[in-house]
């Protein structure tokens, strides 16, 4: 098989929706056919696998396979839901050197060789943790709330990818970054209250992947540990489904920018469509 | 509410929005930061080819010379500031 291309959802800014991304991603990616694992990086945080719903199946970590206490087949969880996927749950340790960049590689070398693509879910900030989930990547998914402190933690770690990375590190081609606004609400862009994605576009100046709505089915997604993605009725399903889509090079539309506009009778037959926070 | 806020808009329009706000705030906050870090990108390699042409007119160690020069760049109103500090051991104007 071909070597695997590495994307790291990142962000800079914490709670933005990184992790909800990543599990999306992969699995979309996986629907697809194409063979996905998706690593969770924050070492001390983990929570993937809450939201993939694989936190009881945890034998061993990313640290341990490090630490060459375990090996990867062992650490790694098939998902049960999509047959090409699989989880790389972070360690619960409080030790924050737990990954050395060597011990990354070793790591990602061996995935490559059996997966089509590897998925890195990193934890917030700017510093070590973050800087590991994104050294090896190919592709950054920049995950970006319409606020002024979520879009400046952006451009800081588009700063860390164009300066830290292997690639720049090594001169070779940059990272190709890509911008996934979450969280957007059309209503109060409307009203001037919110960031317009034209407004983050032009800010940022990196190409837009996708645009997610603020959607209510994300919440009942992670309560149910299956990601949102496999809600194929919500909106924000659907435009995660998008965004694969864009991302393996087709042309989609983008959704979900206008407040819907919905007759009367419409808004009583069909308001359980309505996800949307407003 | 759309219709009852349009009317009210006619007669007494909003303020500027926030988002405008907002966008104008980080596009200054921005362009600054990434000015900065650019910065931070050339000054070693300014420092560097520095030495280098240091070492060529003067007799100087090349490990040692990269130890007395100092760079900096200071950006206010408009105007940056190169500022360049080299200290020569007393060596270095002999045999030359
Ligand atoms: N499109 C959305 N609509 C509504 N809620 C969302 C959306 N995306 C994310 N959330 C919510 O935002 C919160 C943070 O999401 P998530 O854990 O994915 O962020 P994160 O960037 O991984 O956070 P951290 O930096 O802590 O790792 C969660 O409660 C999640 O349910
Ligand atoms: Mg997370």
């Amino acid at each position: 098989m071909a070597d695997a291309e590495i994307v790291v959802i990142t962000s800079g800014k914490g709670g933005v929706g990184k992790t909800t991304t990543s599990a999306a991603f992969a699995t979309g990616l996986a629907m697809r056919g194409l063979k996905t694992v998706v690593i969770d990086f924050d070492v001390g945080l983990r929570n993937l696998d809450l939201i993939m719903g694989c936190e009881r199946r945890v034998v061993y970590d990313f640290v341990n396979v490090i630490n060459e206490e375990a090996n990867i087949h062992q650490a790694m969880i098939k998902d049960k839901r999509a047959d090409n996927l699989y989880i790389l749950p972070a360690s619960q340790t409080r030790d924050k050197d737990a990954l050395s960049k060597e011990g990354v590689e070793r790591v990602i070398n061996q995935l490559k060789e059996e997966f089509d693509y590897i998925v890195c879910d990193s934890p917030a900030g700017i510093e070590t943790g973050a800087q590991m989930a994104l050294y090896f990547a190919d592709k950054a998914i920049i995950v970006t709330n319409p606020e002024v402190s979520s879009v400046r933690d952006s451009d800081r770690i588009l700063g860390i990818l164009s300066s830290k990375s292997k690639r720049a590190e090594e001169n070779l081609e940059p990272v190709k970054e890509m911008l996934l606004l979450t969280r957007y609400e059309p209503y109060r862009v409307e009203r001037g209250d919110m960031l317009s994605v034209q407004d983050v576009e032009e800010i940022l100046s990196i190409p837009l992947l996708g645009v997610i709505p603020e959607s209510k089915a994300v919440l009942r997604a992670s309560n149910a540990g299956s990601p949102v993605i496999l809600d194929e009725q919500s909106d924000a399903g659907q435009a995660y489904h998008d965004a694969v889509s864009r991302f393996l090079g087709e042309d989609k539309p983008h959704r979900f920018l206008e407040i819907e506009k919905k007759g009367i009778l419409q808004r009583l037959f069909k308001s359980k469509e309505r996800e949307g926070a407003y | 509410m759309s219709f009852l806020r349009s009317i009210k808009d006619r007669f007494c329009p909003p303020a500027r929005s926030t988002a405008t706000t907002a966008k104008e705030r980080l596009q200054i906050v921005i362009s600054n930061e990434r000015l900065k870090r650019d910065q931070i990108d050339f000054l070693p390699n300014l420092q560097m080819d520095l030495v280098n042409v240091i070492a060529k007119y003067f007799n100087v160690d090349l490990d040692q010379i990269k130890e007395q020069i100092k760079v900096d760049l200071e950006s206010n109103n408009g105007q940056s500031v190169l500022e360049l500090n080299i200290t020569l051991p007393d060596a270095s104007l002999d045999e030359l």
